[in-house]
Formats: C-alpha cells, sequence, structure tokens
C-alpha cells in the first residue's frame, strides 16, 4: 500500500496561534490541535490523499490526489472555501506550494510540463521541459526566485523566475551530463547544480547565470550522492559514493577538507556513543495473570541507553552488491546543524551510525552507533540538538551535552505486537523561518517543534505528541 | 759469523790417524742446525780413561803434544812451548790455554743453549703459525662459501625484482586498457542514451499534442472565489518594464551580498593586518641589535632593510589603512625578512645551548650554567647583605631621628657612656700591660748592654795578653801529626771545643805568620771557657751569637 498520511504542522490565526498538525487518513484530511489532538477541522476529499502541504502562511492546505490527478485546497480560516484543480488527461506526479502560499505548481506525467496555477488570479503558467530529477524545482529561502531544471534535445538548462509575477529572469545550460539536482545557497545568490552519480561534477551558478566554478573531485567511480549548504551559505558539504565529505569553501570554491567515514574510528579526541540494550528489571511480586497493558509494554520493550566506548571502535560495516544500480555505500544524508557549527553525516555503508563533525575545527567529533539501521536525522531549527530514529520505538537526541535515548509510549493495540510498534522511520524538521512551518511527507515521522514538543508518526495510527 | 766447527771427540776408535782425520774433516757447518747438535758431551766416568787414553797415549806424546800446539796456535793462544822450538813445555802457558779453553767452552755451552732456547722458541712461533694459517684457511673458505650463497640469493631477488617490475608494468597496461575500454564504452552508451532520449522527447511531444488537442475542458481550475495575495497587494501585468524591474532586483540582491561580503573581507584584513604591524613591531623589539648585511639591502631591492627605519614606517599610522599591492608586498616581505632573522636568532641560541650542554662552550660571551647560577648566587647574596645593611642603617637612622622620650634618651646616653667607660677601661688595661712589658724588656736591654760592655773590656785585655804572647812564642814546630779529625759539632760539650780549637790550631799553621789572625783562636777559646762557666745560660744559645760576634771580630 501506498503511504497514507503526511501531517504537518501550522498555526492558525484564528485559533489564536495555536500549534496545528494536519494529518490524512484515506480521503480524510484531520486537523487536530498538536498540544491536545483535540480534532479542529475534518476535510474531506474525492480520492485517496496522496500528498498534504501546508501553504507558507498556513492558511492553506493543499492534498493532492495522484491517481485521480487532482489537487484540492482547503482554507483553515474558511472551512468552507474550496478549490480544485484537476489536471486531466495531463496526470499529476508532483505537486507543491510557492513560497509566497498562493500559487501551486504541478508537475504532470512524464514531466511533460509544470504548470503554475494561481489562487489569486485567473491566471496560469506554463514551464516546458521540467527535467525529471530528484530535485528539479528549488526555490530561494527568501522565496523570491526559483530555479527550475529543464532538459531540451539531450542537453540540461537552468531555468530561473521570478516568483512574484514568473517572468522568466534567466535561461542558461549547464555542462553536465544528466543533471541530478539542484539547491540555492541559504543568501540566495548562488545555485549549485550537481551531475548524476556516473560523474562526479558539481557547478556554483551566480543568481544572474554566470557560471563561478566547477568542481570534480574524481573520475570514473561513482560520484555525488547528496550535498547540503551551511546555514551561512559559508560551505557546501558534498558527500559522495565513496564514503568521503567535501567540503568546499564560498570565497574561492576550492575543496578545503575532506571528512572521511571509515569502519574503524582511531582518533582519541572523538567520543563515541554506543547504544546498548538493557533489560527490564522485573519485580516477580508484581506479575499478574492476565498481564495489565502497561505491564506488558514494560516488559516487552526494551530499554536503551548509550555508553562511551573506547576508541579504537570498529563500527559494523556492509558492503553492497556491486552488479547492483544505486548501491547502498557512500554519504547519503548530510545536515548543517543551525548555528553552522556542527554537521551530521551518514554513510550508507556503515548504517548504523551517525557521524557529527565539528565545523569550526573541522574535525570528527562525535560518532552515535545505533543498534539499528539509522533512518533518518533532522536538527532542532533553533540550536544544535539533532534527532535520530532508526525504525524502532525510540527516538534519539543529541547535544554536546550528551546523549540521550527517548521512548516513546505506544498506545493501544500497538503495544502488544512489534510489527506496528517499531515504525519511525522518518524525521522532520520545522524550518523556523517567523512563523511558518514548513513539511514534508512521508510514512511514519517525527517532527520537531520549537516549543520543546515533538510529533511522532506512526504507520496507519494516529499522531502521538511527546514533550522532549 | 764463520761456520761452526763441529769437532766430535770420536768415542768409537783409539787410533791416532783417525783423530786427525776427524779433526781435518770435520770443519764443515751444517746446513741446519737441527740435525747437527754441537755435541760435547761430557765423558761419563766409566769410559774416562778409555775416553782420555784415545787422544794421547805413552807413544805419541810428543805429536799430541805438538799437535795440540798447532791447534792452539792456530786457534790463537799462545805456543805451549817454553821456546818457539825447544821441547819444553810453558807450564803457564798451558795452564792459561787450558783455561782459556774452558772458558770458551763454557761460552760456547751459554751459546749452545741460547741457541737452543731460541730454536725451541721458534719451533713453537711456527707451529702457532701454522695453526693459525689453518684456521684462516678454514674461515677463507667458510666466508667464501658464504659469499657464494648471498651472491645466490641476491641474484634470486634481482629476479624477483624484475619479475615483480614487468608484473607491475602488465598491471599498469591492463588498468590503462580498462580505462580505455570504460571510457570508450561510457561514450557509447552516452550516444545510445541521447538516442533514446530523442525517441523519447518524440513521444512525448507527440503525447502532449494529443493532451492537447484533445481540448479536455476538464482541465481547469475551480475555485469558490479569488483569494487576496499574500502580501496584499494586487496583480500586475507582465510587461517589459516588469521585467527591467526583476534583472534590476536581481542584481541589487547579488550586489548586496558582494558588498557584504566585501565588507566582511575588509575588516578581516584591517585585522590581520593591525596583527602582522605588531607582530613585526614585536620581532624587531625580540632581536639583538644587530648590524644589517649589505647584501640583504640589494637582496630585498625595495624593502627597507633598516629596522629604525621600519619602525619609523611604522609610526606612520595611515599606512595601514592604504591597500594597494605595494604597500602590501612590503608589508609582508619585511615581516617575513624580520621572521627569518627571528628564526636565525632562536637557532643560534638552541646551538649555543646545546654545545653548552654538550661541554665544548670556549666562547667568551657565553656563560656555562654553573657559572651563572653561581653569579646569581653571589649576586643574590651581595643583595641579600645590602638589603640588611640598609635595613640596620635606616634603623639606626630612625633611631637618631625618631624623637623619644626624655627618659629613654637619658638611659640610651647612659648606656653609650657605659658602654665607653668600659671600653676605656679596657684599653687603659692593655696599655699598663704593654708598658710593663716594655719596661721588663727595656731593663734586659741595659743589663745586656752593660753585659756587654764588660765583656768587650775583658776581650780587649785578653787580647792585648794573647798578642804579647804571640810575640813571645814565635817559633813553632809545623810538623804535628795529622789528625784528621772531623770537626766536631760546634754546640757541643766544651772539651769537644778545646778538640775544636786544638785542631783549628793544627790546621791554621801557614796562617801563623798574620799575627793578630793567629792569635785570636786561642784567646776566643779561653773567651768562650769563660763564658761558659760564667752563665749558666745554655751553651748552645749563647755561642752562635758570641762566636758571630768574634767572627765580627776578626773581620775587623
Amino acid at each position: 500500500t501506498p503511504w497514507l498520511s503526511s501531517p504537518a504542522l501550522g498555526r492558525q490565526r484564528s485559533v489564536g496561534f495555536a500549534l496545528l498538525q494536519a494529518s490524512c487518513v484515506q480521503y480524510r484530511l484531520v486537523v487536530r490541535d498538536a498540544r491536545t489532538l483535540q480534532i479542529l477541522q475534518l476535510y474531506t476529499c474525492l480520492d485517496q490523499i496522496q500528498y498534504i502541504e501546508w501553504s507558507s502562511d498556513s492558511l492553506f492546505i493543499l492534498c493532492a490526489m495522484y491517481k485521480r490527478g487532482v489537487v484540492q485546497v482547503w482554507s483553515l480560516e474558511q472551512p468552507d472555501w474550496h478549490c480544485k484543480i484537476d489536471e486531466g488527461s495531463a496526470g499529476l506526479v508532483a505537486s507543491c506550494w510557492s513560497p509566497d502560499g498562493r500559487h501551486i505548481l504541478n508537475t504532470t506525467e512524464f514531466h511533460l510540463r509544470i504548470t503554475v496555477w494561481s489562487l489569486c488570479t485567473k491566471s496560469v503558467s506554463y514551464i516546458k521541459y521540467p527535467k525529471a530529477c530528484q530535485q528539479g524545482i528549488a526555490f530561494t529561502k527568501d522565496g523570491r526566485y526559483m530555479a527550475v531544471a529543464e532538459r531540451r534535445d539531450c542537453k540540461d538548462f537552468v531555468s530561473i523566475f521570478v516568483c512574484s509575477d514568473w517572468q522568466l529572469l534567466r535561461h542558461f545550460d549547464t555542462e553536465t551530463q544528466d543533471l541530478f539536482g539542484i539547491e540555492w545557497a541559504p543568501n540566495g545568490c548562488v545555485l549549485a547544480a550537481w551531475d548524476t552519480c556516473l560523474e562526479y561534477k558539481i557547478l556554483l551558478y551566480s543568481l544572474d547565470g554566470r557560471l563561478l566554478s566547477t568542481y570534480r573531485a574524481y573520475e570514473w567511480s561513482l560520484g555525488i550522492k547528496a550535498i547540503a549548504w551551511s546555514p551561512s551559505s559559508q560551505f557546501l558539504a558534498i558527500g559522495s559514493y565513496d564514503e568521503k565529505v567535501r567540503i568546499l569553501n564560498h570565497v574561492t570554491w576550492k575543496k578545503i577538507t575532506e571528512f572521511e567515514h571509515p569502519a574503524t574510528v582511531a582518533s582519541s579526541k572523538t567520543i563515541v556513543y554506543k547504544e546498548v540494550e538493557k533489560s527490564p528489571s522485573v519485580e516477580t511480586e508484581r506479575l499478574s495473570f492476565p498481564p495489565t497493558r502497561a505491564l506488558a509494554s514494560s516488559l516487552f520493550s526494551t530499554q536503551s541507553k548509550y555508553d562511551v566506548s573506547q576508541v579504537p571502535v570498529s563500527l559494523q560495516h556492509i558492503k553492497p552488491v556491486a552488479d547492483r544500480a544505486n548501491p547502498k555505500m557512500g554519504i547519503g544524508m548530510l545536515a548543517f546543524s543551525p548555528d553552522n557549527c556542527f554537521l551530521a553525516t551518514k554513510n550508507d555503508n556503515i548504517p548504523n551510525a551517525v557521524w557529527i563533525w565539528d565545523v569550526q575545527k573541522l574535525k570528527l567529533f562525535v560518532v552515535l552507533e545505533q543498534l539499528c539501521a539509522v533512518q533518518s536525522f533532522q536538527w532542532d531549527p533553533r540550536q544544535p540538538r539533532l534527532a535520530v530514529c532508526t525504525g524502532n520505538s525510540k527516538v534519539y537526541l543529541w547535544s554536546p551535552a550528551g546523549c540521550v535515548s527517548v521512548q516513546v509510549p505506544m498506545e493501544g493495540k500497538a503495544a502488544a505486537g512489534t510489527s506496528q510498534a517499531s515504525c519511525f522511520q522518518n524525521i522532520f524538521p520545522l524550518v523556523n523561518q517567523s512563523e511558518h512551518y514548513h513539511v514534508n511527507g512521508s510514512d511514519a515521522f517525527l517532527e520537531l517543534c520549537e516549543n520543546g514538543y515533538f510529533c511522532l508518526q506512526k504507520r496507519g495510527v494516529h499522531n502521538e505528541m511527546q514533550k522532549t | 759469523m764463520g761456520d761452526w766447527k763441529t769437532i766430535t771427540v770420536p768415542v768409537l776408535s783409539s787410533d791416532s790417524k783417525n783423530i786427525f782425520h776427524y779433526t781435518s774433516e770435520k770443519k764443515i757447518s751444517p746446513p741446519s742446525m737441527n740435525s747437527q747438535v754441537l755435541r760435547l758431551p761430557l765423558p761419563s766416568s766409566k769410559n774416562m780413561h778409555s775416553f782420555f787414553s784415545a787422544f794421547c797415549t805413552e807413544e805419541n806424546i810428543e805429536q799430541s803434544i805438538s799437535y795440540l800446539n798447532r791447534e792452539l796456535t792456530t786457534l790463537g793462544f799462545p805456543s805451549i812451548y817454553a821456546e818457539s822450538k825447544g821441547q819444553e813445555l810453558n807450564l803457564i802457558s798451558i795452564i792459561n790455554c787450558m783455561n782459556e779453553l774452558l772458558v770458551l767452552q763454557h761460552k760456547n755451552l751459554r751459546a749452545q743453549e741460547e741457541v737452543e732456547m731460541q730454536h725451541l722458541k721458534l719451533g713453537s712461533d711456527m707451529d702457532h703459525l701454522q695453526n693459525c694459517y689453518a684456521k684462516l684457511k678454514e674461515q677463507l673458505e667458510l666466508s667464501k662459501r658464504e659469499i657464494v650463497g648471498l651472491q645466490e640469493r641476491d641474484r634470486q631477488l634481482q629476479s624477483k625484482n624484475r619479475n615483480l617490475h614487468q608484473l607491475l608494468k602488465t598491471e599498469k597496461d591492463e588498468v590503462q586498457k580498462l580505462q580505455n575500454i570504460i571510457s570508450s564504452r561510457a561514450t557509447q552508451y552516452n550516444h545510445d542514451m541521447k538516442r533514446k532520449e530523442r525517441e523519447y522527447n518524440k513521444l512525448k511531444e507527440r503525447l502532449h499534442q494529443l493532451v492537447m488537442n484533445k481540448k479536455d475542458k476538464k482541465i481547469a481550475m475551480e475555485v469558490l472565489n479569488y483569494v487576496g495575495r499574500a502580501d496584499g497587494k494586487r496583480g500586475a501585468w507582465r510587461t517589459d518594464k516588469t521585467e527591467a524591474r526583476n534583472e534590476e532586483e536581481m542584481y541589487k540582491v547579488l550586489l548586496s551580498d558582494y558588498e557584504q561580503r566585501q565588507k566582511q573581507l575588509l575588516v578581516e584584513n584591517a585585522e590581520l593586518k593591525k596583527v602582522l604591524q605588531q607582530m613585526k613591531k614585536e620581532i624587531i623589539l625580540l632581536l639583538p641589535p644587530q648590524k644589517q648585511k649589505p647584501k640583504e639591502r640589494s637582496e630585498d631591492g625595495l624593502v627597507l632593510s633598516d629596522p629604525e627605519e621600519d619602525i619609523g614606517e611604522l609610526n606612520k599610522e595611515n599606512m595601514w589603512e592604504l591597500s594597494c599591492e605595494t604597500v602590501r608586498e612590503q608589508l609582508t616581505n619585511s615581516i617575513r625578512k624580520q621572521w627569518r632573522m627571528l628564526k636565525n636568532h632562536v637557532e643560534k641560541l638552541d646551538n649555543q645551548v646545546s654545545r653548552v650542554h654538550s661541554g665544548t662552550l670556549n666562547e667568551k660571551d657565553v656563560i656555562s650554567r654553573e657559572d651563572h647560577e653561581l653569579e646569581t648566587e653571589k649576586l643574590e647574596l651581595e643583595i641579600q647583605q645590602c638589603k640588611e645593611m640598609i635595613k640596620t642603617q635606616q634603623q639606626l637612622l630612625q633611631q637618631l631621628m625618631s624623637p623619644c622620650d626624655d627618659d629613654t634618651t637619658l638611659l640610651l646616653q647612659d648606656c653609650y657612656l657605659l658602654e665607653e667607660r668600659e671600653r676605656l677601661q679596657e684599653e687603659w688595661r692593655l696599655f699598663r700591660e704593654q708598658k710593663k712589658n716594655f719596661e721588663k724588656e727595656r731593663r734586659s736591654f741595659t743589663e745586656a748592654a752593660i753585659r756587654l760592655g764588660l765583656e768587650r773590656k775583658a776581650f780587649e785585655e785578653d787580647r792585648g795578653a794573647w798578642l804579647k804572647q804571640q810575640f813571645l812564642s814565635m817559633s813553632t814546630d809545623y810538623k804535628h801529626s795529622e789528625n784528621v779529625t772531623t770537626p766536631s759539632a760546634f754546640l757541643g760539650s766544651c772539651d769537644q771545643d778545646n778538640r775544636l780549637v786544638k785542631s783549628t790550631s793544627q790546621r791554621k799553621p801557614p796562617c801563623m805568620l798574620s799575627g793578630p789572625v793567629s792569635a785570636e783562636p786561642c784567646q776566643t777559646s779561653q773567651y768562650i771557657t769563660r763564658n761558659s762557666a760564667a752563665s749558666k745560660k745554655p751553651a748552645g744559645d749563647s755561642k752562635p751569637n758570641q762566636w758571630v760576634e768574634s767572627d765580627k771580630e776578626e773581620t775587623e
């Protein structure tokens, strides 16, 4: 079954800046108060919802139904207001909001075109030949400009549009074989475009379309897997299939250092936190038959804690199958902390570990070794605190002060079985930009919010709120 | 050295002819000494007789004598005949010859012993050398074998090395080939991909056309009512003006970003320049004042190499604000130069320190650690002493200056007076003691002087009497017994002195001519005896004095 729901957090002005949370069940959109989980609104859509997204000002929610090719928009201020966008035979593969919260960008099937629907006017814009790649659309942080990757006549192009009136600002070709993704620097002046993994090449373009620099680390081997900009736009971290992260600086666009991810951590200055399980102590007098729910959950759930391991530590290392495409190797996840001090990376060859690097010293700082494979991690948008989830019922938090593993209590039938219990698979940040929250959707996930609450979502079960 | 004449005494035949035969023959010395040792064994007592009778019997006495004579003369001994052609034997000569022969025999025996000893030594040396030789030969063999082994190994290793090189080359070639293959395949794939993509694009276009042509009314947006814009403004048409405005906006954004970055860089630059200037100043201060070498001037060219000038430059405050190329270069060059000098200086100091530690320090301007420590200790001690002195002085000064109570001052004054009085008393006592001593000495001197005068008078009288005596007894016997007596110790008893006097009187006969000189010894003897009897003082003490005095008189 395809993934079902993608909750979001929003703030409803009318309700007095309450923290809201939207989730969808089948074809219903449910909006709750984040603190009390009280249902505030309920909307019904035409078909099974595949994707929901809050608008930037949290006034609207779009619900995309790809099968039907229909996008429905709901207003929180006026529950009666409705809007339906039908793509018809053109089909729908992706849909997203524009930064101003008044336009919806639909990508039709086979990436034939992107249609920009406006909620304010009757105007419609088309963008032809969009590229079918992982990150084909990129908005600047301030929401002024949008970069779209295009492909015409077997050549890659990038078009830069002004979001206010959707006017084409610049159109230039990129020297890539097969453009894989584009991403704006947080200062909105530099656009990074990188090639497919068959070719290690990253190009840096200025806002006005000039090529600032090209960087190639090596040839022939598999290249770039993921990139991340530092919040100050000073550094560009490039994670590649050779298990290394290369950091480029914004002045010369040359590599200033490489971070290696070997299977053995040998440096004595690195702290290695290892998750160990501790079986809970059972007081035999308290045992009763039939066992109560709480007792059952406490018996079957395994507590875990962190131990500091002595270096050198050798981590669990897997060698991926050589003859498969998109092998599980290399640096697949990169994220800078919001204060620009730390960089968290994950080497897919060592799936149980999260590596945290000190950006000021350009050295490895901490390694978190988990019992299960790390599914996702996210930084707290306000402070250097990292949340990690590994697909079990715990969430792990790291900050420079220490490391903690938090057991999330289950409710109801989830406690008894294990198949439903271990479903935290993804973490979502709250992009803290004035009062906006922007969230992407996937399966179960974890959300961090600024007031110390975070929200966990499991497959098929309602959201649960936990205090950190 | 002549050949050894081996004279083998025949033991077997008693024939006299044989004797000659043997003696004339065996004059050739054998080549090797080993075989023919000088055999001159002493005959055993048994055949002593026969031995002795073998040579000379009663019949051939004359011949044997003449033979012996001949031999002896040839050997260089004097003839044993009394006269040259007579028959009488010169017994003495014979005996002498015998003696000589015995002596010769002894010598020969000794020589033989020595030779035998040397022979033995040489024999053992030879053995030793042969052993060494054998061992060395063994060792040589071993080393040769080892060398061969090593050579073999070396050859093997070299061949292995060559093989590995070959392998490496082949591997490299293969890698190159594979890379070529990869690149050719990549181009092929790209080409194919492009072809497929073109086909795909064509399909997409077709599909798009179909989709668009269908004039699907369903592709539309239904909305209840249009929402206002987020920023509240009304929508505008897209015109050229808006385009221009957008361009402007974009450039503004870019420019503001660049300006911000440039500002940051300027601030950083200014800070760094300030730090460099400070560093330069401090480095110049750290360095010892050195003479600038002339060649450094030519090296740096534009750069001012005189530190004073540099400092002068530093004082120009507005220099750091200029950011032109030459100023920047100047600053970096001068910093580099100063840093180099500082580095050299530190290296020199390091060398000096290491040399001091190794103990081979001879330079004057560097003192060893121990000396340095000693000096510091001494100086510290001095400082301590000075400090104490200063403290005491200050105390005293304070006491003087500080106004005390009348009572205390009076007391103090009294104290001082008492001290002074006591000191004076002490001095008086000393003075009196000394005075007493002086009196004693004066008395003794006067006594001595009186005595001296008396003695002088007596001496004069004696002298007169003695002179008279001399005149009377002019002729004296010169022939005295030559009693060579060793002069007795001067500090001996009176008897000894008398003896001494006697011997001196005996000894001085030639000097009797001068009257007064010769008269003195007698007088002095009398004088001495009188003196020794008169005073109880030990003879030893007085005598030297008086004797010296008398000597003095003598010389007068």
